[in-house]
């Protein structure tokens, strides 16, 4: 019970410091870190599917993915823009808000149960994967689909117009 | 592994709500403090695994495998949208040379 805590503990810590850290690759350094506290909380539920696609498409594709391109737009000190100290304020103003009135309507709920894993095969492979293949196979192939366009767009709008004039080095 | 699994037993449902909650907040609050177009990214895929952690916590306390395919498929959209998502951003840096949003205020009109 108390590894929850402690692992809650650490992914609001490291979430903070992602939106804190002033360089952007340390930005995505921390945002790995909480990426792996996460993980260590979807093995605690005993989703072990979801902890190894976590692991591996979030922390391996999607964040190197964050990470090349940050190597490739090659960021100064001085290009690193800073906002207004009033904004700043109204900023975490406005986000303290939200946290307020999201914890505040949660006390309206009364007493919760604990969370208990009644049937243990719940989160494997074997029993997300006839879940998968029988109930959402539309949307699952509709997928399939979705991320080659993702594919194709990406390709389209980040290779060069060949019209325009070369203005490289 | 099943010892493991027993630690969780005695974690209320609330302290869940409780955790996604504020970790949601937090990249909202990223989204609004910073002007760098990849943090600002970085903030809305932390919003989307607050919610992803929360669907999996309603799916094992509930006992029905759907909301872990839930999270299976917000997993391949994040990951459709980021690839989208940096291209662009590539894009306004070749035309612009910034990734400052402010650059980009005339979207607003």
């Amino acid at each position: 019970m108390s590894t929850f805590y402690f692992i809650a503990f650490l992914s609001i810590f490291f979430s903070i410091l992602v939106i804190s850290a002033k360089n952007p690759v340390h930005s995505i350094l921390y945002l790995i870190l909480t990426f792996f506290t996460f993980t260590i909380h979807y093995i605690l539920m005993n989703a072990q599917f979801l902890a190894i696609v976590n692991f591996i498409v979030y922390m391996g594709a999607i964040l190197v993915l964050f990470l090349y391109t940050l190597m490739l737009i090659n960021l100064n000190k001085e290009s690193e823009p800073v906002k207004p100290f009033m904004v700043k304020i109204a900023a975490v103003f406005g986000g303290g808000i939200l946290a307020v009135a999201l914890v505040s309507s949660l006390k309206s709920l009364g007493v919760s149960d604990p969370v208990v894993l009644k049937n243990p095969e719940l989160g494997l492979v074997k029993n997300l994967g006839k879940v998968l293949f029988n109930e959402f196979l539309l949307p699952f192939e509709v997928s399939s689909v979705l991320l080659l366009s993702a594919m194709v767009g990406a390709v389209l709008l980040a290779t060069k117009d060949p019209k325009e004039p070369k203005v490289t080095i | 592994m099943e010892s493991l699994t027993q630690t969780i037993q005695a974690v209320p449902l609330n302290h869940y709500i409780l955790l996604s909650a504020i970790i949601f907040s937090i990249g909202v609050m990223g989204v609004l403090l910073r002007r760098n177009a990849i943090v600002i990214f970085m903030s809305v895929e932390l919003m989307l695994n607050s919610v992803n952690l929360l669907l999996t916590a309603f799916s094992v306390y509930r006992g029905d495998a759907a909301g872990q395919v839930f999270v299976f498929f917000i997993m391949a959209l994040a990951a459709a949208e980021v690839a989208v998502g940096l291209a662009i951003i590539v894009m306004i840096y070749r035309n612009t040379n910034s990734i400052d949003i402010n650059v980009l205020n005339r979207l607003k009109w």
